[in-house]
């Protein structure tokens, strides 16, 4: 029954999706929260980045920008990112940083929620003691933050490990770009995107779970 | 404001730790500082009473610039107070703060809540952080409780906590934003207990409350505000026993006799 299979790498499509999500999610985990923290700067002008730079990219559609790494970043410009010749490694970078660049507005915007859950004293106690701007953020808001928003970064995280599809309109080898490879050359299309809808939940399932259960443990008790 | 005459011989140190100079500063239409002019020596405990929107918790804040002020000058130790920035953070390690809700920090424990301050701020390294964390905590009663998280403690541990970690930073100045409103009666003596203390150890201290039994026990001198002014300033017997002003009269009349 499942013959068909034969001949087709699909552990090692999805062995290169988890590679894209999991990059893609640190770097966006880096960015968004550089973001947020913009955001909630004093410095008018970071303000004003942050604010742009979220709103901006956060609606346009995520196939765009993949697409715009390939012909605009890479054809255009000439970016490489360190992978000039080596076509598959170049495009699997530009498709992490279309991610990240994508998914960290969602960072940014749910760590801002977890800020504001801060009580303001936290923020003027941290401050009373003569902390700067930076320590506070990164010594009492932050981590607070983080501990109230990991339920909506799990959510963040599942949407992430879905959208690494996109990446297939690049050419980047992962599970999707597979699965139309494999729907255009075998008969079994009920049960070929069986497979992979099952290979995306057995990757989500666990991360929710993992994360739901870490999101109770870690709660800051007040 | 004529009104106004402290009694000089009372105030316990020489120099003048805090100065504020005709103080403005409005909230939106509201003019919550007017005019505030206040002279704090070192050494010396100063209390500060008044009804509720006074400006009272206001003035405290723009001390170590929490608040910012419209117009005035607020000096410490003789220099302006700094714009925000590096040099502000430098000032107000030097200025201790203890709020009405305590602030500890939640997410770490009581003993980090008290060694924060010196590892980031003070740059001490971490063992003789903890001795001084220890010793502190030790000293406000609540040695014993060092490696719990504040939600375990009650209200009045944690204010004491909240002091320890003030304290911590050496600081020239204590500033106490009502810090025994949030608390429970029966734990309201242990607060005023360590403050007490902190004040027969000559700690300069600016207290908004309204305790008039710690006012009149440990304070040098009592200012009495009022819709944003300074209506009056004296010692704690002469205030209380006899004070000046019809405002000052009506408030303690509210406040003591029931």
């Amino acid at each position: 029954m499942f013959d068909f299979l034969e001949g087709y790498d699909v552990l090692g499509a999805f062995w290169t999706t988890v590679q894209l999500t999991l990059l893609s999610a640190v770097g966006s985990l880096v960015w968004g929260t550089i973001l947020a923290g913009m955001r909630v700067s004093p410095v008018p002008l970071m303000r004003g980045f942050g604010t742009a730079y979220v709103n901006i990219v956060r609606n346009i559609p995520l196939t765009v920008i993949i697409v715009f790494t390939s012909l605009g970043l890479a054809n255009v410009f000439g970016v490489t990112l360190g992978a000039s010749g080596d076509f598959a490694t170049m495009f699997f970078r530009l498709a992490v940083l279309g991610l990240s660049a994508y998914t960290a507005t969602f960072v940014c915007e749910a760590l801002r929620s977890g800020i504001n859950t801060v009580p303001v004293g936290q923020a003027e106690a941290a401050r009373a003691i003569g902390l700067s701007f930076t320590q506070v953020l990164t010594l009492i808001v932050l981590p607070q933050a983080f501990r109230t928003v990991i339920g909506p970064l799990a959510n963040v995280l599942i949407a992430l490990t879905k959208n690494t599809t996109v990446a297939a309109a690049i050419g980047v080898a992962e599970a999707a770009a597979l699965m139309k490879t494999m729907i255009e050359n075998e008969a079994q299309l009920l049960l070929i995107a069986t497979i992979f809808a099952l290979g995306f939940v057995v990757l989500t399932l666990p991360t929710g779970l993992l994360l739901g259960w870490l999101s109770k443990r870690l709660a800051v008790k007040r | 404001m004529t009104e106004v005459s402290v009694a000089k011989d009372v105030v316990a140190g020489t120099s003048d730790l805090v100065v504020l100079k005709s103080v403005n500063k409005h909230f939106g239409a509201l003019h919550v500082l007017q005019d505030i002019d206040l002279t704090i020596a070192t050494g010396e405990v100063v209390v500060v009473i008044g009804p509720s929107g006074s400006g009272k918790s206001t003035l405290c804040r723009t001390i170590n610039r929490l608040e910012g002020v419209d117009s005035g000058e607020i000096l410490i130790d003789g220099k302006p107070l700094p714009a925000e920035g590096k040099e502000l953070a430098r000032l107000r390690a030097d200025v201790g703060m203890v709020f009405q809700s305590f602030n500890l920090f939640a997410h770490k424990t009581v003993l980090e809540n008290v060694m924060l301050g010196q590892l980031k701020v003070r740059k001490t390294d971490k063992q003789k952080a903890e001795e001084k964390a220890r010793a502190l905590l030790d000293r406000v009663g609540v040695g014993t409780q060092a490696d719990k998280y504040p939600a375990q403690l009650s209200g009045g541990q944690q204010q004491r906590v909240a002091i320890a970690r003030a304290l911590a930073m050496d600081p020239k100045v204590m500033l106490f934003d009502e810090p025994t409103s949030a608390l429970d009666p029966e734990m309201i003596n242990e607060v005023l207990e360590v403050m007490q203390q902190l004040a027969r150890d000559g700690m300069t201290m600016v207290v908004v409350t309204h305790e008039m039994g710690f006012a009149r026990s440990a304070a040098n001198r009592v200012v009495f505000m009022a819709d944003g002014r300074i209506v009056e300033e004296a010692v704690p017997d002469q205030f209380f026993s006899n004070p000046r002003s019809d405002r000052a009269k009506d408030f303690l009349s509210k406040i003591l006799h029931h």
